[in-house]
């Protein structure tokens, strides 16, 4: 897409899996999309997403190897915004625990990413999810179900207003206990599912983030 | 909030075309793998499965540019099996906009594939596709095949299950050889069987002739329901199958 006034998202690359049809779902969502791992083009995107799947300890070191903190860090500074998907939403936490493994995540949000209490993992699947009234991922898509593919979550929120912030919109779902499916925190929002991989509903909620971008 | 059942319909594909046989015998042409998979994620399918049925070397890279194709304009999950050996295929099928690669003959060739592919690229991309038959001496009564079931071996299928778990597949998928291609319905002993010794997703396969056939699979403990011919000749669409699963109460998209 080459629209010059489609806001502009780089998808981090920083070797984490299949980022193809994170590309092709920004790309349907109206943004002008980017994959690179340039720190100066990840710094000056309206947007910047970052995917992750496999484990959070791998994730985390290849985030770490590419100094990917820092960029993620300096965005959220200056309120730039930053969308974390799956293990890229986990490692938004300080800590992720994954088969005994502890892990210190990018620490953006308090709390541990932990496995999930359920006889049947990974949560592998189309759920539903219950999201505030004044959500903005998710204006327009009550009562529909995105795809998961994970067995830890962060479980518990502790983290409060902050000013000046707006309240954090935490959206929850449940796959044996409940979790956190989504945040939105100021500049930096995150899912535990794939909105790229959501079918259309996914789509719409990469439009909301898309349409933040450049309107506040 | 519950996760709700998956349609699954699975492409066959041989040198770049959708195929599917009676008994994985007699292949016979049904179509362009990306037109298909299109057709089947705006019915509303709920994940895509490639098995690259003819996966020769020379085969090999017609297959990446169909899953390079798909994954470009279908924004839901895709499995792609067949053929996969090693780390090196899974992170190339990966790497071509897979999701997930499912796994059968090298990992009952060589197990500890299985633990490879998980600590490398996570449980959650690993499917043990496992194709089984009925008979042999093996205690559940349950043998596995490989070579779509021409070839017996002699583990039994629900320790194999187990085995492949530990080492770290992220859900299985069980084709049945007996009920594949008859139109006769889902083998629900199979699969309960399966449920009861796994804590990972099941996916049920094999037999699948009428929209009436899906309910018994799910209330047998599937996670999930893959089907073929009969979605690619047009016999049921995804939604008849969605409408008969919700009709029988069960959860869906």
């Amino acid at each position: 897409m080459s629209g010059g006034s489609s806001p502009r998202v780089v998808v981090l690359d920083y070797g984490s899996g299949n980022v193809h049809s994170a590309v092709k779902a920004l790309e349907a969502a109206g943004a002008n999309v980017e994959l690179t791992g340039n720190r100066a083009r990840a710094m000056e995107a309206d947007g910047l997403l970052v995917p992750g799947v496999g484990a959070f300890s791998a994730v985390m070191e290849q985030l770490n190897k590419n100094r990917s903190a820092e960029i993620v860090d300096r965005r959220l500074a200056g309120g730039r915004k930053v969308l974390g998907i799956c293990v890229g939403m986990q490692v938004m936490f300080e800590r992720g625990v994954e088969r005994g493994m502890d892990t210190e995540g990018l620490g953006e949000w308090p709390g541990a990413v932990t496995e999930l209490d359920s006889p049947v993992l990974p949560h592998m699947g189309w759920n539903t999810v219950d999201a505030p009234e004044n959500s903005v991922l998710f204006a327009g898509l009550r009562d529909e179900r995105f795809y998961f593919v994970h067995s830890y979550a962060a479980q518990h929120w502790t983290l409060e207003a902050t000013r000046p912030f707006p309240e954090p919109r935490v959206t929850w779902s449940e796959h044996g206990a409940r979790f956190i499916a989504a945040v939105e925190n100021g500049p930096l929002s995150a899912t535990q599912f794939h909105p790229e991989k959501s079918g259309e509903a996914g789509i719409r909620l990469l439009r909301n983030w898309v349409g933040s971008l450049t309107t506040d | 909030m519950t996760v709700a059942c998956r349609v699954i319909p699975c492409l066959d594909v041989a040198a770049g075309r959708v195929v599917k046989g009676i008994n994985f015998q007699n292949l016979r042409d049904a179509g362009d793998p990306v037109e298909l998979a299109r057709r089947y994620y705006e019915q509303g399918a709920d994940e895509l499965t490639f098995l690259d049925v003819t996966a020769t070397v020379d085969n090999r890279a017609t297959t990446y540019d169909v899953v390079t194709r798909t994954a470009e304009q279908v924004f839901i999950p895709l499995t792609v099996g067949g053929g996969v050996r090693s780390v090196d295929d899974v992170a190339r099928l990966l790497g071509s906009g897979a999701d997930k690669v499912g796994v059968n003959s090298a990992a009952i060739a060589r197990p500890p594939l299985l633990g490879e592919i998980a600590d490398r690229f996570g449980a959650q991309v690993l499917v043990l596709s496992l194709d089984v038959k009925r008979g042999g001496s093996t205690h559940s009564g349950f043998i596995v095949t490989t070579h779509g079931g021409r070839t017996e071996t002699t583990m039994d299928a629900l320790d194999w299950a187990r085995e492949a778990i530990e080492r770290g597949a992220g859900e299985l998928l069980v084709n049945s050889i007996d009920a594949d291609g008859t139109k006769q319905g889902f083998d629900t002993e199979l699969i309960s069987l399966m449920r009861e010794i796994s804590s990972v997703p099941v996916i049920a396969s094999g037999g699948a002739g009428k929209a009436a056939d899906f309910p018994p699979a799910i209330a047998a403990g599937a996670d999930a329901v893959l089907a073929a011919s009969v979605f690619h000749s047009g016999l049921l669409t995804i939604a008849d199958v969605k409408q008969e699963l919700t009709h029988e109460g069960v959860l869906v998209r």
